[in-house]
């Protein structure tokens, strides 16, 4: 008991410590001296007073949800005598492997930067300030010469890594044995097994109603979806974090689907927050990074070439290159097995006050990062909330999409979790795949690293975002991916080389993600 | 509570294996680490600290003093502990552990030796251990502040002079500045952890090359 309580105290000073930073405590406080003013508050009582008003007036409410808020994104304190490494990663070989994969991006970065004789930031002459600022909403008509930049890695640079991943302590060996994984990821994180997510992902089982199945045109509305757009209604009016989202798990309404996220991910408008992204909008003006160019060379490559998205182009470089200037998202890395790059002012190399990260938010963008902006540009359409979205959803889920980690939500984790679910539920057609040289792994592999996107339609994509936010996992990209496989199975008996497999699964944008979900899960006789 | 660190000597682990270790293919399951306190007095165990490196389960055995003149019995004091829920998955493989003096099954008083036995039933890996062995012992209670005569023993109060009629009630008053103060003081004793958000020194970002250290 004792232990459990001292565990308790240290989480509240923890969430209290954060809290203490932030703009919902000095509204607070700016309302308690306010309503000071008020009749019903007495002296003698003064703190049950203010905390009965806070509890009408709502602001109980979003103090409630901002709680929440930190309950799911920062993990328990830990043990005293652990380091802050211990922290972002337990396992000592995981870390050394981030650490060594961080050195290659940064070998890479440098070269990139002699070869081509750039500097990696150089702040801005006043002539090509004021230009940029006039072409701020049309930076997709710009067309700088990017054919000397390369990205920094791609997705499949990133899987080599992570198939030579090896523990030391795991006894391996040369031959082939009971301890050799049969597929990839040759490393033994703890994943669930489908019974498991049966339980963890209950909502979605046969008996309950989902959007994306319960809302087809066969279906009459009165079955479901009307009286779920209603709930949803409530939800949005009582501004309630957590039953947002357990709704979501269900899916959420398209009209109500912006408000929703922005309510589970405590998001909320403030003057000051567009100021910060004006703010942002101004470091982006006066400094010109390395980076910017890779963010233009990455959106001209996936996203303008893409049929949902390309409209959006200027959207995605308002967002990414703000992004790219927010010092904020440092904060990430305390929870991340991954570490910023550092730099020194020019001359100072060694002195620890010119130390500097680069870039400033400490993320190198990699091919296809901006898709994991694309899809939100149909949700919100003002420049400074959708930055705010896709800022959170960042800090929350895709960092773990490239970074080595043991978390079950990592990367590696969810290999592991595909991986497992094909072999045990799939065997056949596993060991086909394998006896052909079509290991299963290196096809869904980037269709996980950017949560599915660019490979669903967008309607079913912000469908399985709908999961990920309600679940707070990302585990459902590898029970997808296992899911897409077993809806193709037949045709994937019948190839027989890795070209031959990959054409069968290019084009993944006439499905449907959750009947294939729940078929995998709920219905699959095992 | 307050604890301080007991030095002891933590032998080198011996495992337990039936038949000859250099010549059988198997690896031994059971390892058993001794703690001897050289030098200490018979202490009450507070809490023992440790990192766990693949050990599955943990069983702790203690020789404790005892009132006759013969040497005490080793009682098992924690029995199966378990550190890795699943023993062939990397899960609590590396975590850092706390044991206290209130889990143990029995009372940690004059503790003279503590032997570990580590478990680990599962063939995948290569070794398995114990790191960074802390033993506590309970610290001194807070020593007793000498308060002036006149704040322990107050006078009996006299009998206070009539009060004008304006006057507030007293008591109302002090409960009130007595509020007043917690709120000033908790005020006092914030701070905040917020970044100031600027990346740059002194207005300048002119950068070289990234750093590998």
């Amino acid at each position: 008991m004792l232990q459990e309580e001292s565990d308790l105290s240290l989480i509240i000073a923890q969430i209290v410590q954060k809290l203490k930073g932030s703009n919902l405590y000095t509204q607070l406080e700016r309302q308690a001296w306010a309503c000071l003013q008020r009749p019903e508050i007495r002296l003698e009582s003064l703190k049950e007073d203010i905390k009965e008003f806070f509890k009408i007036s709502g602001w109980e409410k979003k103090l409630q949800n901002a709680v929440y808020s930190e309950l799911n994104v920062y993990p328990l304190p830990s043990h005293p005598a652990a380091s802050p490494e211990h922290l972002k990663e337990p396992l000592v070989y995981m870390r050394k492997a981030q650490g060594s994969w961080e050195k290659r991006i940064l070998k890479s970065l440098n070269s990139m930067c002699t070869e081509l004789s750039i500097p990696l930031a150089r702040k801005r002459p006043l002539g090509e300030q004021k230009e940029l600022l006039s072409k701020w909403n049309e930076m997709g008509t710009d067309e700088p010469d990017l054919s000397h930049f390369r990205p920094v890695y791609a997705p499949k640079d990133f899987l080599e890594v992570l198939i030579n991943l090896r523990n030391p302590n795991y006894e391996n060996g040369d031959s082939i044995s009971f301890r050799t994984h049969l597929g990839l990821i040759q490393v033994p994180l703890k994943v669930k097994n489908i019974p498991e997510l049966k339980e963890c992902f209950v909502e979605l089982g046969l008996s309950t109603g989902q959007l994306g199945i319960d809302d087809a045109t066969q279906v009459p509305p009165e079955l479901f979806e009307n009286e779920h757009v209603r709930i949803g209604q409530k939800v949005l009016a009582q501004q309630d974090s957590a039953a947002a989202q357990q709704y979501v798990r269900q899916g959420s309404p398209t009209a109500l689907r912006a408000e929703l996220w922005a309510l589970i991910l405590n998001i909320s408008s403030q003057p000051e927050d567009i100021l910060y992204y004006e703010q942002l909008k101004t470091n982006v003006i006066q400094h010109d990074l390395l980076v910017d160019s890779l963010i233009y060379k990455d959106v001209k490559l996936t996203a303008s070439n893409d049929d949902y998205y390309f409209v959006f182009e200027d959207y995605l470089y308002q967002v990414l290159l703000c992004f790219s200037r927010d010092t904020s998202v440092l904060g990430h890395f305390a929870y991340n097995s991954a570490s910023p790059p550092k730099s020194y002012i020019r001359g100072k190399l060694g002195l620890e006050e010119y130390a500097v990260f680069y870039p400033p938010n400490g993320v190198i963008p990699f091919h296809g990062f901006s898709m994991y902006v694309a899809p939100l540009c149909f949700l919100y359409h003002e420049p400074y909330k959708l930055y705010q979205i896709f800022r959170e959803m960042y800090v929350r889920f895709f960092f773990r999409l490239h970074s080595i980690s043991s978390h079950p939500s990592g990367i590696v984790s969810l290999c592991l979790l595909f991986e497992t679910l094909l072999q045990t539920y799939l065997p056949q057609l596993f060991y086909h795949l394998r006896e052909i040289g079509a290991q299963p792994l290196r096809i869904s592999f980037k269709w996980m690293v950017r949560a599915f996107s660019g490979y669903l339609a967008t309607d079913q994509l912000l469908l399985l975002w709908d999961r990920i936010l309600g679940y707070n996992s990302l585990e459902i990209l590898a029970v997808l991916a296992a899911a897409v496989f077993a809806f193709r199975a037949v045709n994937l008996m019948e190839v027989t080389s890795l070209a031959a497999a990959e054409a069968v699964l290019a084009d993944l944008s006439t499905l449907k993600v959750m009947p294939l979900l729940q078929i995998f899960l709920f219905a699959t006789v095992t | 509570m307050s604890r301080v660190l007991v030095p002891c000597h933590v032998k080198s682990t011996v495992a337990l294996q039936v038949g000859d270790v250099r010549t059988s293919q198997g690896r031994p399951g059971v390892l058993v680490i001794d703690v001897t306190f050289p030098g200490v007095a018979p202490f009450e165990l507070q809490e023992i600290t440790f990192k766990n490196y693949y050990t599955a389960f943990l069983s702790i055995r203690v020789r404790q003093q005892s009132s006759m003149l013969t040497p005490g019995k080793w009682v098992t004091c924690l029995r199966d502990y378990c550190l890795m829920p699943d023993p062939h998955s990397e899960e609590g493989a590396q975590e850092y552990i706390s044991l206290f003096k209130h889990q143990m099954l029995c009372d940690m008083a004059r503790v003279l030796e503590l032997r570990l036995i580590l478990r680990q039933p599962s063939p995948l890996w290569v070794s398995f251990t114990l790191e960074e062995l802390q033993i506590y012992q309970q610290g001194p209670k807070s020593p007793a502040v000498n308060f002036p005569k006149w704040l322990s023993h107050p006078v009996p109060s006299e009998q206070p002079a009539p009060l004008h009629e304006g006057l507030p009630d007293p008591s109302r008053v002090s409960s009130e500045v007595q509020q007043m103060w917690a709120l000033t003081e908790m005020i006092r004793a914030s701070h905040t952890s917020t970044r100031i958000g600027r990346f740059d020194v002194d207005g300048c970002y002119d950068l070289n090359l990234l750093s590998y250290t």
